[in-house]
């Protein structure tokens, strides 16, 4: 990994504070993360991991605080805003439309890049019908590199967890986002399943020079694939470094061990 | 045989039509998983904003030609429906995004009993007429083989045929362009769409704006075959059994089941009839329904529900 080129700073979280009437889901949470890093934000359950990405994300709006976007500082910006700046996600819960076939699920991560409009979609008129086909390649690029060729047709509420995972990755990476937020990628999979997502978000790193931003509560996994890492507990941030670093920080190791809250 | 093929016929054009009213709960519930209990209300706000703007816009702007004065009261009545699709998102499904279904079909309810109302204060509670010239007399087929021929409704028989075309015209949009895949995918996950870009109010407004799109090609038929009245709004109620034979979320189980509900319907009610009673036409559909729910509760064509436990 170390001959990545980390870029300079592309998201700047400053200072968030986050309250869900008297609960105090996130308070003061600062860090930033560099172009082409993988940066992980990790802590036990109920650490306020979700709320920072759902921050990030546009889906709550913090009280406290700014987020800034290469040099862009926005506030109060609904989900479709923030997905238009070029930030994607990836869902903890699979929020996949079922119903859709797996090619029909990551051309939708291609909406936003459709310039023609209904009427010329709806007669499939030529500059529609060649963008149609640009897409659908791009698409199939996604596909391959997933290695979910078989399952092209199928609709993904078929398809067993793992795999509907990676349609999930595809939706987001569909969108070309400079920067990628995938909320608990391995969560409820095998070892095998999580080696094979853990290669996928290395590759993705590599091949696309994509900015990612993982969350996981699972350390091992984390440690290995991140350059970064950030580490709450009880909506504060008790650490900020290296995996070597934060697995070497008191703070952490209490955190995680469980002794003297 | 020729009096069985005519019921017959006279069942699937009637079925057509019941297709139609279908159509419109099939397209918003593909579009926004909302169940629009208000589509029948839209069929009768449509024929009623249709019968009055083909009186009021010849007489104001003193056009003689009556393929004008409709063309323009159409064109009309679509922006009318255009504007009340923009102010269901605006006012109402807007502020309700991410809620369960039940609220959302609770909203519909809403919407149904408002546009039954305030379409008769704006238009006028009385009878209208519907002229759109469509053809009242009947015509006679298959006379060389049949003794007189098998009687048939060209009135029915046009709006049969518009309905299949605007039929086959939505399926394609829905499978085949990127609009459609935007608006189904909206009905899956309204998050999951947002966080991909998809613009839910613009998508909302699209398919309320299909769905008065259909309601007003549905009302215009059923206007000019029944004259425009309150009872369009319940006889919109027949939609219902049709969507759940055919499935709620497939269009082409809007058309098939909406001609087997209307042949079934004909033929039960002229060959059953007289044996156990007349009157079978006006509850046939809901036990038809009834009993689908028992086997096969998707309908034909519906998307089977798998639940992962």
């Amino acid at each position: 990994m170390a001959e990545r080129k980390i870029g300079d700073v592309i998201l700047d979280v400053r200072n968030i504070s986050l309250r869900f009437g008297g609960v105090k889901a996130l308070t003061d949470i600062s860090f930033d993360v560099r172009e082409h890093e993988v940066r992980a934000i990790i802590g036990p359950n109920g650490a306020g991991k979700s709320s920072m990405l759902n921050c990030i994300n546009g889906v709550y709006s913090p009280q406290e605080g700014s987020i800034t976007l290469r040099g862009q500082t926005f506030k109060h910006m609904n989900s479709r805003q923030v997905a238009e700046s070029g930030i994607a996600r990836t869902f903890q819960n699979l929020a996949l439309f079922k119903g859709m076939s797996v090619l029909d699920n990551i051309m939708t991560g291609r909406n936003l890049r459709m310039k023609s409009n209904l009427f010329q979609q709806a007669i499939r008129w030529g500059a529609a019908e060649r963008e149609e086909i640009a897409h659908r390649e791009f698409v199939e690029r996604i596909i391959d590199f997933l290695e979910i060729q078989a399952y092209r047709k199928t609709p993904v509420g078929r398809l067993p967890y793992g795999l509907q995972k990676r349609v999930d990755l595809g939706r987001a990476l569909a969108m070309e986002p400079t920067l990628l937020l995938l909320d608990e990628p391995m969560a409820g999979m095998n070892v095998e399943e999580k080696q094979d997502m853990s290669r996928f978000i290395l590759d993705v790193n590599d091949e696309y020079g994509t900015t990612i931003v993982l969350i996981e509560h699972d350390m091992g996994v984390v440690m290995d694939i991140s350059d970064r890492v950030v580490v709450l507990d009880y909506g504060k941030k008790i650490g900020d470094g290296t995996p070597e670093a934060v697995r070497s920080n008191p703070d952490v190791i209490n955190a995680y061990l469980g002794t003297s809250h | 045989m020729a009096f069985f093929l005519e019921t017959l016929i006279g069942g699937l054009m009637s079925g057509m039509l019941y297709s139609l009213i279908a159509l419109g709960f099939v397209l918003i519930f593909k579009a926004s998983g909302v169940f629009n209990f208000a589509q029948g209300a839209m069929v009768l706000f449509a024929a009623l904003a249709m019968a009055r703007f083909s009186e009021w816009i010849p007489q104001g702007l003193g056009i003689e030609s009556k393929v004008l004065g409709n063309l323009l009261a159409f064109a009309a009545a679509m922006l009318v429906m255009v504007i009340v699709a923009w102010l269901i998102e605006k006012l109402v499904l807007g502020k309700l995004v991410n809620q369960e279904g039940i609220t959302l079909l609770m909203a519909t309810l809403g919407i149904t009993y408002f546009l039954d109302g305030f379409g008769q204060t704006l238009f006028g509670s009385q009878i209208y007429k519907i002229d759109v010239g469509l053809p009242k007399d009947p015509i006679f087929l298959l006379e060389g083989v049949f003794q007189g021929g098998i009687l048939v409704s060209q009135e029915d028989l046009y709006a049969a045929v518009i309905a299949a075309a605007l039929v086959a015209a939505l399926s394609l949009f829905f499978q085949k362009t990127a609009t459609g895949r935007a608006l189904r995918a909206v009905a899956d996950d309204h998050q999951a769409a947002q966080s991909i870009g998809i613009p839910l109010s613009r998508v909302w407004v699209i398919v309320w704006s299909v769905a008065g799109f259909v309601a007003l090609v549905a009302g215009i038929i059923w206007g000019s075959k029944l004259g425009v009245q309150f009872s369009l709004s319940v006889l919109a109620l027949k939609g219902l059994p049709v969507v759940i034979l055919g499935g709620l979320t497939s269009v082409p189980g809007a058309i098939i089941g909406g001609l087997i509900l209307g042949m079934g319907e004909k033929l039960s009610e002229v060959f059953l009839g007289p044996m156990i009673g007349g009157g079978i036409e006006i509850w046939f559909g809901y036990v038809l329904a009834l009993l689908f729910l028992l086997v096969r509760p998707q309908g034909l064509f519906g998307e089977k529900i798998i639940d992962r436990v």
